[in-house]
């Protein structure tokens, strides 16, 4: 049996109970229809009205994903490396550390910048 | 290496796949009823109550119950909601949830009904990696579940745990860089046997305890609790959530405290080997104690996770932000590369360890030094930047600076002013044309 034949059993038997548990609660609970019961939660007050597509979210959270993905990439190309590091040896390390002053420039750069800061 | 088996791994036959798997998915469901009971009774006493003890012995049975009351209750869909996203979201954090434990290791490889079987669902050469990817999964169901219920303090609530989840995951991800330098493998099976004379905790301190604070980052645990704090959202991204759904988001935070627990305890506290009194027990390590092992090391974590709640305040988002991103990540970028220089110049220069260990200590005198004179110069700066302020403050206080009316800073006194005085004032401010307006110290003394 290959390795990850096991994955998708679990996968389906954690999947079909997630799914099973949703279901079977949609049938044993009651259902007691108040129009402000469905309405948007905001502490009681009438909810906000919400702009099509969802409304604006500080910008910050946008640079925080694309930080996301140079460090995420910078992580994929440093697994590799690590395994193998005993058979590269000092030439892996010169890489790797090349690599790494490559990463440290914009991420110096956007600490400079102000680009971590939340506020 | 081929896909269908590594070592001992892909060879088991059906049935025995399927045992294992419900094994697992009947552990987790059973860990978490017990660590949300064993969660509520430690808090309790740490803040000196008793905590459920009515449902069966010692209150075990409560969070069961609490599971089947949920069930029973009416299940609210927003009108606001977008259906089919709303509904697959807590599906999609449960599932991945699950799936992060297949990977794990509880055992050496025992004999279940005749046939020889590691005591792990399964593993390959890059299990670790594969934690790794289904986390970032699991953020779908946060970010999704966040965005289509249609309220404001869901989505904002989505937004923060993903910000969250995945800044903690780039710390959490260097810490494990240490790990596979020592183990030359991302399987975890492998990173085990390789912590047979010394666990990693030991040799990879400050990877550890990177990894063990990224991982409350990572869970959305307290003091890191930021995505449903209670204060700022109601509940996070399951506000809008009720019945059996938002028992999977329940569900699956606490699977997640266990995984991370449990890959703590596999990277960096040996896994299922058994810890250093009883190690010398010859047979410790094999059969099924084991599981005790693991179970005690999980546990631990667990405890550890339960103490931090009862124990620490919540952060702010920003100071919690640029903790991950100027604190974590730079530390673990700087361990990466001592270990692993230090590993080429033992390997390649042939230094000794002792030798080693003095260049770090030369290393460390010089870093210290050098952040103390950094420390002097920035108190320098900070001394004269009062200086300055206490300067500025000797300036008469005006109340109208700008043109608008301003409180005072601290250290500055509103001075006293007649009724009469203020309105000759403002006449008088109608008649100084607009260019002098804008520097409003040099107007103060003629007042």
């Amino acid at each position: 049996m290959n390795v990850y034949t096991p994955i998708l059993v679990l996968g389906i038997l954690a999947f079909g109970f997630a799914v099973f548990s949703i279901v079977i609660a949609s049938f044993t609970g009651p259902k007691r229809y108040n129009r402000a019961k469905y309405a948007a939660y905001e502490c009681g007050i009438e909810p906000t009205p919400q702009p099509m597509g969802g409304g604006r979210f500080p910008v910050k959270f946008y640079l925080t994903a694309m930080m996301f993905i140079i460090f995420d990439i910078e992580l994929v190309f440093l697994y590799p490396w690590a395994v193998s590091a005993d058979a590269l040896g000092a030439f892996g390390l010169i890489a790797i550390f090349l690599f790494l002053i490559n990463l440290c420039l914009p991420y110096a750069f956007e600490w400079r910048r102000g680009g971590l800061e939340w506020d | 290496m081929s896909g269908s088996s590594f070592g001992f791994f892909g060879t088991d036959p059906w049935w025995m796949v399927i045992l294992k798997a419900v094994a697992i998915f009947g552990m987790l469901v059973v860990l978490t009823l017990f660590t949300i009971w064993w969660e509520r009774r430690v808090v309790s006493r740490m803040q000196n109550r008793i905590g459920p003890n009515r449902v069966g012995p010692a209150g075990l049975l409560q969070s069961l119950m609490d599971g089947f009351k949920l069930a029973f209750k009416e299940e609210i869909i927003p009108k606001s909601a977008h259906v089919a996203v709303y509904w697959i979201a807590p599906v999609i954090s449960a599932t991945a949830a699950f799936l992060a434990f297949a990977v794990i290791p509880f055992g050496p490889t025992v004999s279940i009904f005749g046939v020889e079987t590691p005591l792990q669902l399964t593993d390959f050469p890059v299990s670790v990696l594969y934690v790794l990817a289904i986390a970032s999964v699991g953020v779908y169901g946060l970010v999704l579940a966040g965005w289509s219920s249609g309220s404001t303090y869901p989505l904002l609530g989505g937004l923060r745990s993903t910000a969250q989840v995945i800044s903690y995951e780039i710390a959490m991800g260097l810490s494990f860089v240490a790990v596979f330098l020592f183990a030359g493998s991302m399987s975890t099976s492998e990173i085990i046997a390789k912590q047979q004379p010394i666990w990693f905790a030991v040799i990879l301190l400050p990877s550890f305890l990177i990894y063990v604070t990224s991982m409350v980052g990572e869970t959305n645990r307290a003091p890191f609790d930021l995505p449903e704090a209670e204060g700022e959202l109601v509940g996070g991204f399951h506000t809008e959530y009720s019945s059996l759904k938002f028992a999977m988001f329940f569900l699956a935070e606490y699977i997640n405290m266990v995984t991370v627990s449990a890959l703590a305890a596999t990277l960096f506290l040996g896994g299922w080997l058994a810890p250093w009194p009883i190690s010398l027990w010859d047979s410790a390590n094999v059969g099924w104690w084991p599981i005790l092992w693991w179970l005690l090391k999980v546990q631990l974590f667990i405890f550890m996770f339960i103490w931090l709640r009862a124990t620490l305040p919540r952060l702010r988002y920003d100071q919690f932000m640029k903790f991950g991103w100027k604190i974590l990540i730079p530390a673990s970028l700087a361990w990466i590369f001592i270990v692993a220089t230090a590993r080429v110049f033992r390997d390649d220069f042939a230094f000794s360890n002792q030798q080693l260990l003095i260049a770090g200590a030369v290393v460390i005198a010089v870093l210290l030094i050098g952040s103390w004179l950094l420390q002097i110069r920035s108190d320098r700066k900070q001394a004269a930047i009062e200086s300055e302020r206490e300067q500025e403050l000797l300036v008469p206080f005006d109340a109208m600076a700008g043109g608008h009316p301003v409180p005072p800073m601290p250290g500055q006194v509103l001075a006293y002013t007649p009724r009469r005085v203020l309105a000759a004032q403002s006449v008088a401010a109608q008649v100084i044309p607009p260019a002098l307006d804008s520097t409003p110290t040099e107007e103060t003394p003629n007042a």
